[in-house]
């Protein structure tokens, strides 16, 4: 089935822009909507008198009809919206994960994330002013009229600094910073799928005691470490104000960048509170945004009209489309998979004239490509590690670039095995030139010189030079075999390029002894221990880089399985029986590799616990989700064909 | 512990060529006593006062605030009076506050042990040698819960038995094993859940470590009294009576999500329907609840006169049977069929209707007279949707001797509601019906399994030849596309009242195995 690019994309853009705009749009609303409730909770909690409840009551009740308020909601508004739009424009669906800690601060000065803190801290600032504004009482105003002992001199009442107001600002902006960084770190970018479908209002009520846990929570610990830096360096934005707006320091106030001054209960009792507030209005944008975003979207399996193809299922699942549309098109597919049997029916049907199974054709082929790419990524990782367990016994080692795991089916998959490249890459791979013929190190290229490239495999049609030895012979036999890639600026350990005798450069004396030298100092430097800090990597954060997009692969192999179960039943036509082995098949491969995978060194075998926190670490255990789907999906074919698999 | 081991013997079922055997034993409960219960342990040794400090701390991890505030105003250190009689006011107003929430929802204020025993299917849970049981849903394996908090998986090919042991693992109420999986096992303790993935082929399968366990906790929700897991193996519901949300796990990443629902004061009873559509969920007061399991809204049912005991679907999930405690009949609830598309909605008729009458009625048998009938205790409908086993408990055992007994109805869902009654299932002397369960994978007909107040545990085949085939594949749609159209029911006059007094006992001895139970209307 051959899809015309450019119209596919253009169709696809729509459906991007249709399906997401909208979400935005109603995301923004509803946290708009619930900023006045978050105002009004604030304005009474920020007055509070435990002495006289009546008057506190109408005290902020009158507060909050004032034109002060009305305004700071509508500028709190301002700030809620761009804050919803960093969230649509840091949203990942698959998560980053930094393998080292090097990475991690790359990640954190990273220009774009550096914008992102900017942006932040000055929002942070914004709404402490208005927080201040709405305070009232010492905290309004930055410029206020000095003590009288000062002003009885001249007759002009000279104006004073009101650090109160400094401290104010000054605190949000840190805690606009800490919720950047704190964003980046514990990866709040990542979308979730929730593991049960519910309507929008439930997820939503059962997230909000969380969300003000944690901001209460969070904030206590920014305004600590706040007061802690205000300690230290308060003086510098202190003085800066004070000399460029030329306000004077009034002597006769305790200035608080000391100790006695940061004592203050009522101060730190407001800045706690400015700060959930602060917390509270943007997490529920960032909550509204998760709700909308992952909010499943039913895309159509067959066009009623000609110009919705480019937003039907099929078409969508083989096109190359921004990750957050495939990650809902394979939701809709579990789901239609699970629950829907018309929409079944649509799948196993044929084309009107021809009678050809179009839309099965597509689902099955583009399921089974995603997991055969997930099959070699593991095979790759797996030999990766092996290799880097055995070349560490022997000596002279050569740095050979890790393998890649190119997909050879189609184009498109070539971007998602590339970014998984980009993580795995990380990882040094060493492989000894000297090795025996029996060595996985050599095979490969023997393999290639006898042509033992297995012809039944589906990558052997794509193969272009005899360097590049695919993976794919390797699914079948269990002899290993590292992988050459065939990038040609890269080294290639010398026997095999001998033994192939192919195009390849002859590595000269002087670049063997270079790749020597270079790995003595690496060798050299990896024993400083601070070195070694910041380059090690946790080898749990490489696995979960690795699987971080498995929810599609779990997707993949529940719609996969549901409908090849219905099929028994529903399939008219039998549509499905001609790419039942190739399933199968595929599956089985899969499950050997997840199977070996967990065998691996380093490879907790259970999930690490839940904190049952506003922050998501459900990427972390999507191995464990894959695995059990994995052989969820083949019981399910098998409970259900059962004898007539023989 | 364990010198007597289980007496097991396998009994050949049907015909000769079906070479499975199952294991039917007899675990004597004397051999079970389990390890002593912790609560006596300060009694032997000698009396000594910690610091009151550390005393208070103990009493808050032990008692929680309630607890607390005893030991303080119970303290005998001098100058704390002032304080002592602070305190003493607020835990009169403690104590009075959960006397009123008490009388509200009662079984608060019962003891964990006391709690699982008042809401488990079991007949006698806390007396009794076998507390729990579960069939796999795919191959002839089953589980046990004992007294001594153990589990053991006996399987009909297989000689060792599995014998599970873990520290958190006490007052099981419930075992349930993954479907579409090969030995994947929940357990409901009253802490905790635990989830026990024994590996078949692994070489320690006789004492699988406690390593082999994944736990899965969550404050507030214990002690866990029912469990059930999605047909398509995806989920594991959990509840308990203290908790008012339910917990829908996703139990490889060990994530969950509370499904809120108040009123009602907690989820004693789940039960997920075969084709994976609803869940009944019963709670303690005179409500209970049936889930929709695709965008989880639920319909709330109130009954009468107490609360839903137990309840069973049919397999096809368009049918739920359920009892009332008090009441000694049986309820029908019909659902619209179940589609896709109609997102969000249960879809349930607006009144349940009785179908059968179980009050106690005399029989006169050749054994002399008979009286049976009472509350229903458990029910269990089996795999082919044509039988339905039902514990009959005696209304007020003390007065005359009511028994408990089994009674087998045939059943027949479409394309009318037919219930026969069809015979009574009696044990050996002085044994009491505890547990029931059906095969769920029985080609030739049904096959229930009863475990007896002495610790028997019996399967009782019956052969007739279904009109369907078993619903061993709960991954299957759930009606054939082509069948659906002509089965709809008309719930006017799908409904069929069935008096038990219209058929005799027909006496069974379980361990043997008989035909078809005998009908005699």
């Amino acid at each position: 089935v051959a899809f015309g690019l450019p119209a596919g994309c253009a169709g696809i853009k729509r459906c991007e822009s249709s399906v997401l705009g909208w979400r935005l749009a109603a995301a923004v609303a509803w946290s708009v909507l619930l900023l006045p409730v978050c105002t009004a909770a604030f304005v009474l909690l920020s007055g509070v008198q435990p002495l006289r409840p009546l008057r506190w009551l109408s005290d902020s009740f009158d507060d909050l009809c004032t034109s002060h308020v009305i305004f700071c909601i509508l500028l709190m508004s301002v700030v809620i919206l761009v804050i919803s739009v960093f969230n649509a424009e840091f949203y990942a669906v698959v998560p980053s994960i930094p393998c080292s800690r090097l990475a991690l601060i790359g990640k954190i000065i990273h220009p774009q994330q550096v914008i992102h803190s900017v942006a932040h801290a000055v929002m942070g600032m914004l709404v402490a002013w208005c927080a201040a504004v709405m305070t009232k009482g010492r905290f309004q105003f930055l410029a206020v009229p000095c003590t009288i002992s000062e002003s009885l001199d001249d007759t002009v009442p000279q104006m004073c600094l009101n650090e109160y107001h400094l401290f104010f600002l000054l605190s949000g902006a840190f805690m606009g910073y800490c919720y950047s960084l704190l964003y980046l770190i514990n990866n709040m970018n990542y979308l979730p799928f929730p593991i049960i479908q519910q309507y929008k209002y439930l997820r939503f009520r059962r997230s909000l005691p969380l969300l003000i846990k944690h901001s209460c929570v969070e904030s206590l610990y920014s305004v600590r470490n706040f007061c802690v830096a205000y300690y230290f360096f308060g003086y510098i934005p202190k003085m800066w104000i004070s000399t460029t707006m030329d306000l004077r320091i009034d002597s006769k106030l305790h200035p608080l960048d000391t100790l006695s001054g940061l004592l203050d209960l009522s101060l730190f009792y407001h800045a706690w509170l400015c700060g959930v507030f602060l917390l509270v209005t943007w997490y529920i944008a960032w909550l509204f945004f998760k709700i909308y975003a992952t909010e499943t979207h039913r895309f159509p399996v067959q066009p009623t009209f000609a110009e919705e193809t480019d937003q039907c299922l099929p078409k969508i699942l083989n096109s190359n489309p921004p990750l957050i549309i495939k990650f809902l098109a394979l939701q809709d597919l579990m789901l239609l998979s699970q629950y829907s049997p018309v929409r079944r029916q649509e799948v196993f049907s044929l084309s009107q004239p021809g009678g050809h199974p179009h839309n099965w054709t597509a689902i099955s082929r583009e399921c089974l490509s995603l997991l055969t790419d997930l099959t070699q990524r593991l095979i790759a990782q797996q030999e990766a590690a092996a290799a880097n367990g055995r070349a560490k016994q022997q000596v002279g080692e050569m740095k050979v670039s890790p393998a890649t795991p190119v997909s050879f089916q189609s184009p498109k998959q070539m971007e998602t095995a590339m970014s998984s490249l980009v993580k795995s890459s990380s990882m040094p791979l060493k492989a000894s030139p000297g090795s025996d013929i029996g060595s996985p190190f050599s095979s490969p290229a023997l393999n290639c010189k006898a042509g033992i490239l297995d012809l039944s495999s589906p990558w052997h049609g794509k193969v272009q030079s005899p360097l590049i030895v695919r993976r794919g012979p390797k699914l079948w036999t269990s002899g290993s075999g590292l992988q050459m890639n065939g990038s040609h600026h890269e080294s290639f350990p010398v026997l095999s390029v001998a033994r192939v005798g192919s195009e390849a450069v002859q590595p000269s004396f002087i670049y063997t002894w270079l790749q020597n030298k270079q790995e003595q100092i690496k060798n050299f430097l990896s024993r400083r221990v601070l070195i070694m800090y910041f380059f090690s990597k946790h080898p749990e954060a490489s696995i979960q880089a690795v699987f971080s997009d498995a929810q599609m692969h779990i997707w993949a192999l529940e719609g996969l399985s549901h409908l090849v179960a219905a099929s028994f039943t529903e399939d008219q036509f039998g549509v499905v029986q001609t790419t039942l082995p190739a399933i199968l098949n595929t599956l089985l491969t899969l499950q050997e590799v997840v199977d070996r995978h967990f065998k691996l060194p380093h490879v907790s075998s259970k999930p690490p616990r839940s904190s049952g926190s506003l922050v998501d670490t459900s990427y972390k255990t999507l191995r464990f989700a894959l695995r059990a789907s994995l052989k969820t999906a083949l019981y399910r074919i098998t409970t259900v064909f059962g004898e007539h698999l023989k | 512990m364990a010198p007597r081991g289980p007496q097991c013997r396998g009994i050949p079922i049907g015909e000769p060529t079906q070479p499975q055997a199952l294991p039917a034993l007899t675990l004597p409960e004397d051999g079970l006593k389990g390890p002593g219960r912790p609560e006596s342990g300060a009694q032997p040794f000698l009396h000594h006062r910690e610091a009151l400090w550390k005393r208070v701390l103990c009493a808050w991890r032990d008692g929680g605030l309630c607890g607390l505030l005893k030991e303080i105003v119970s303290a005998e250190e001098e100058g704390l009076q002032w304080a002592k009689t602070a305190l003493s006011c607020v835990l009169t107003a403690c104590r009075w506050l959960s006397s009123l929430h008490g009388s509200i929802l009662p079984h608060l204020s019962l003891t964990s042990e006391d709690m699982i025993a008042a809401f488990s299917q079991a007949v006698d849970w806390a007396g009794c040698s076998v507390r729990a049981f579960a069939w796999h849903p795919h191959t002839s394996k089953f589980a046990v819960a004992l007294l001594d908090d153990s589990v053991r998986v006996y399987n009909s090919s297989s000689a060792t038995i599995p014998s599970l042991k873990h520290r958190l693992q006490r007052n099981v109420a419930a075992v349930a094993w993954k479907p579409l999986c090969a030995s994947i096992l929940a357990v409901a303790c009253q802490s905790c859940v635990l989830v026990w993935h024994l590996d078949p082929t692994s070489l320690s399968t006789s004492r699988p470590s406690s390593g082999c366990a994944q736990v899965l906790s969550y404050p507030g929700h214990s002690p866990v009294t029912s469990l059930a897991w999605a047909p398509s193996g995806k989920l594991l519901l959990s509840a308990s009576p203290v908790d008012t949300a339910m917990l829908v796990w996703d139990v490889s990443t060990e994530n969950c999500v509370q499904l809120q629902w108040f009123g009602g004061g907690g989820v004693t009873f789940l039960a997920w329907s075969p084709d994976g559509s609803k869940v009944l969920a019963a709670t303690p007061s005179a409500v209970f609840k049936v889930w929709e399991a695709q965008m989880w809204t639920c319909e709330k049912w109130p009954t009468i006169k107490g609360r839903c005991q137990t309840g069973c679907w049919s397999p096809d999930g368009s049918r739920l049977l359920f009892t009332v405690l008090g009441e000694s009949v049986i309820y029908s609830l019909s659902f619209s069929e179940y589609r896709g598309d109609m997102q969000g909605q249960v879809g349930g008729s607006k009144t349940a209707s009785i179908v059968a009458d179980l009050s106690e009625t005399t029989f006169e048998t050749p054994y002399g007279e008979e009286r049976i009938g009472g509350a229903v205790q458990s029910m269990v409908w089996d795999p082919t949707g044509e039988r339905l086993a039902v514990i009959i408990r005696g209304q007020n055992p003390s007065a005359v001797e009511t028994q408990t007994v089994v009674a087998v109805f045939r059943i027949r869902n479409s394309p009318v509601f037919e219930l026969l009654p069809c015979g009574f299932l009696r044990g050996e002397q002085s044994a009491e019906p505890q547990l029931i369960a059906f095969h769920p994978c029985f080609e030739k007909g049904a096959l229930l399994t009863v475990c007896w107040s002495t610790g028997t545990i019996s399967h009782i085949p019956f052969f007739f030849l279904s009109s369907r085939v078993p619903y061993s594949s709960p991954g299957r749609s759930p009606t054939v596309v082509t069948a659906s159209s002509s089965v709809r029911e008309q719930p006017l006059f799908s409904e069929f009242k069935a008096p038990v007094t219209t058929f005799v006992c027909s006496k069974q001895t379980p361990g043997e195995p008989p035909g078809e139970c005998g009908v005699l209307l």
